[in-house]
């Protein structure tokens, strides 16, 4: 894997996306390159289809314009059959790890590696110890789901994820709700992972300070378009509006602190139309 | 006034937007039926808990319906001096109606109300977004054993209803009111036929299972993925497959016994 | 969490449980094993008037039901009503001059189709003994006693009885006599 590294051609192309839901645009022609064996965040203010992004490269969800190439395969054009087999080639971490309920650690774990292999099950059972040893969690195997903290879940969804070796994986919020400690798990095994298994990974995100210091890439997005992008260090020098209220987290700005709305005054006093829209 | 129409027409629109998303839905699970064959064991850990946790309040309920129509039976017959006929109103009763209506009913607030939380909670907590990032198909491998299982178990769970039910009217009728024990069996024998009414019986519980289960799949496959679409969904499953079976129940009660 | 063979045993109790049942209802609750009508022979009758009668009603012999009824039609030429009846194999041996008739089961009961036995005996056995008494050897008698047999017609029939012609009969026959005590007196 690793003459991989350094080549330069990107693991996706994603090419003037536009993706429109219920009528709201949501990308507006945004162009990305995600690279093979970086770590590329894609960060941005709620609400900006960070996630959305992830499941259209993951083909859940189709693009109404624009193309989005996985390994030189065209993901928006692909048939079922097809994107099941891409699919094979990539995780994706859900936000609350999206663990199955009625199964334990172990055969989350495992689950994979049956659906998609003929493996006699003694393999199988190293595969999945090898997996949760990679995350920490070979003890917690025989664990209900229910009994896994948040950053437990996370963990054992990341050793699923892995499971059949992906090339790339796709990391939705990694780090939402977790104490300093698991996120400091989380942050570090997304990185050794990448190293060790020479894995591509994505990760959207809006935790500034672990995105950043992990990834070799950042795209800034809002307003469905991609606002500013480069390394952490080139982001916090940028003269981008965007990327500095982002960074610094100020209240108002390109974003701005209101919603879109009529004059105040003239809002005040036109008071009828309210209730008029509720009658 | 117009406001009225529109509103209607809206709802209307509504309705066939669903019943489309449902009838596809399903044609997706019947497509994928044949997944399952060589993994029987996927629909059986479903009949365990459709039907297996279903066992208990059916023999209950029956036993206790069975009761209440030897009771009634007897009141009412005893007055003609008919009292010997009370096996075939009691057996008619529960293989032609009681049996797979009041089943299918019960089976929509145990087990159908449990599928579609259970399908619900898996699509708010993005199992089954999960399964289809890992290739696995949500519909062949978490719906499809479902309905199977909804579907097989149901008449199972009829035919159980009624029988234990036949044997409840029998311990108040034979047992307590003192009815021939004789003329309990014989006169059953005598007027329920096989075809006519077990048969039917029978048929009308696969129909019963099939709606029933199509409904709470539906339901939890289409709930909104927060804690209150999914209690909503449960709800609506409820409600929706009360509804159908009752009106199912009409139309293949004038089909089958409408001569 | 159960495991897999606790599961897999239940569910295997739940199948035979729901099975046994259905095979209640089939053998103890209905007439499964009374009466198999797929395996039997067809036999007609036609009545002038068969009201009441059902595809599925009980053909009874001495008041043991021996059979049903198939199909009930119309025939255009005879205008009578043509019953055909399936009876169980068991009951091959009926007599071939048996009558067909149609009651109703008490007062208001469902009707059936009741056959009674012919009063002459075989025919067989009546022209042997004639030939006996002529004093010569009887003739071989084919197919032995004359019965009924698949396609069979009975010949001696009566029809349903209807209350509102009965009753239309009777109010005529009164209202005919009394009109006759009118005029003698």
């Amino acid at each position: 894997m690793a003459p991989q590294r350094d080549n330069d051609e990107p693991l996706v192309t994603i090419r003037d996306l536009t993706f429109r839901r219920d009528g709201r645009v949501i990308f507006d022609g945004i162009d990305l390159d995600i690279r093979r064996g970086r770590v590329t965040a894609i960060m941005g203010p709620s609400g900006t289809g960070k996630t959305t992004l992830l499941r259209l490269i993951g083909g859940q969800l189709r693009p109404e314009r624009g193309s989005i190439r996985f390994a030189g395969e065209e993901i928006t054009r692909a048939g079922r059959g097809r994107l099941y087999e891409l699919r094979k080639r990539m995780g994706m971490l859900f936000q609350n790890g999206a663990l199955l309920t009625d199964m334990n650690v172990y055969d989350n774990v495992a689950f994979p590696l049956r659906e998609h292999t003929d493996l006699p099950e003694p393999m199988i059972r190293d595969l999945v110890l090898m997996k949760l040893e990679a995350v920490g969690l070979r003890g917690a195997r025989r664990l209900m789901p229910s009994q896994l903290s948040g950053g437990m879940a996370r963990r054992v969804a990341l050793a699923r994820a892995i499971a059949l070796d992906p090339d790339m994986i796709l990391y939705d919020e990694p780090f939402t709700g977790q104490d300093p400690i698991s996120m400091g798990v989380l942050v570090r095994l997304i990185r050794t992972l990448n190293e060790s298994l020479g894995l591509t990974s994505v990760l959207v995100s809006h935790d500034i300070a672990e995105a950043a210091s992990i990834s070799d890439y950042i795209y800034l997005l809002a307003g469905g378009r991609v606002v500013a992008q480069g390394t952490a260090d080139q982001l916090y020098e940028s003269d981008s509006q965007w990327a500095q209220q982002f960074l610094q987290g100020l209240p108002d700005g390109p974003v701005p602190f209101h919603y879109p709305a009529p004059d105040y005054a003239g809002d005040l006093l036109a008071g009828d139309e309210d209730r008029e829209a509720a009658a | 006034m117009l406001d009225l129409l529109q509103n209607l027409g809206r709802r209307g629109l509504g309705v066939f937007e669903r019943l489309g998303r449902a009838s596809l839905l399903l044609v997706q699970i019947l497509a994928g039926l044949h997944t399952l064959l060589p993994r029987p064991r996927l629909v059986i850990q479903q009949v365990f808990s459709v039907g297996v946790l279903s066992l208990v309040i059916i023999v209950v309920s029956g036993t206790f319906v069975g009761m209440v129509l030897g009771l009634q039976g007897y009141n009412t017959l005893v007055d003609f001096g008919a009292e010997e006929s009370l096996g075939v109103v009691v057996a008619l009763s529960l293989v032609r109606e009681l049996g797979p209506v009041v089943t299918a009913l019960l089976f929509a607030g145990r087990a159908g109300s449990a599928l579609t939380a259970e399908i619900g909670l898996m699509k708010a907590t993005e199992q089954l977004s999960a399964l289809e990032m890992m290739a696995v198909d949500p519909v062949r491998r978490v719906l499809a054993p479902r309905f199977v299982a909804g579907f097989l178990s149901m008449p199972l769970l009829a035919a159980i209803f009624s029988a234990v039910g036949v044997l409840g009217g029998y311990f108040v009728g034979v047992g307590l009111l003192g009815v021939d024990e004789g003329a309990y069996w014989s006169q059953m024998q005598d007027k329920v036929d096989l075809y006519d009414d077990v048969y039917n019986g029978v048929i009308k519980s696969l129909a019963f299972g099939w709606v029933a289960t199509w409904i709470a799949v539906f339901e939890g496959h289409d709930a909104v993925p927060t804690s209150e679409g999914v209690s909503r969904a449960t709800t609506r499953t409820v409600v929706y497959t009360s509804l159908a079976v009752l009106g199912l129940d009409f139309v293949l009660t004038a089909l089958m016994f409408g001569d | 969490m159960m495991s897999t063979r606790t599961t897999e045993i239940w569910v295997g109790v739940f199948v035979a449980a729901g099975l046994a049942a259905l095979f209640m209802l089939a053998m103890k609750v209905s007439n499964l094993s009374a009466l198999d009508e797929e395996d039997g022979f067809t036999i007609e009758a036609r009545f002038e008037d068969a009201s009441g009668l059902k595809v599925r009603s009980p053909v009874t012999m001495a008041g043991v039901r021996i059979g049903r009824v198939v199909a009930i039609e119309f025939d255009k030429q005879s205008l009578q009503a043509v019953v055909r009846m399936r009876i169980d194999r068991r009951y091959d041996t009926l007599p071939a001059d048996s009558s067909a008739s149609i009651y109703t089961a008490g007062l208001l009961g469902e009707k059936y189709v009741g056959l009674e036995p012919g009063a002459g005996a075989d025919e067989c056995e009546e022209a042997a003994l004639e030939a006996e008494l002529e004093g010569r050897e009887p003739e071989p008698c084919e197919g032995g006693a004359r019965v009924l047999r698949d396609g069979a017609r009975i010949k001696i029939t009566q029809g349903s009885l209807v209350l509102e012609k009965l009753i239309a009969r009777f109010v005529s026959q009164f209202l005919e006599s009394g009109g006759k005590k009118e005029a003698a007196q």
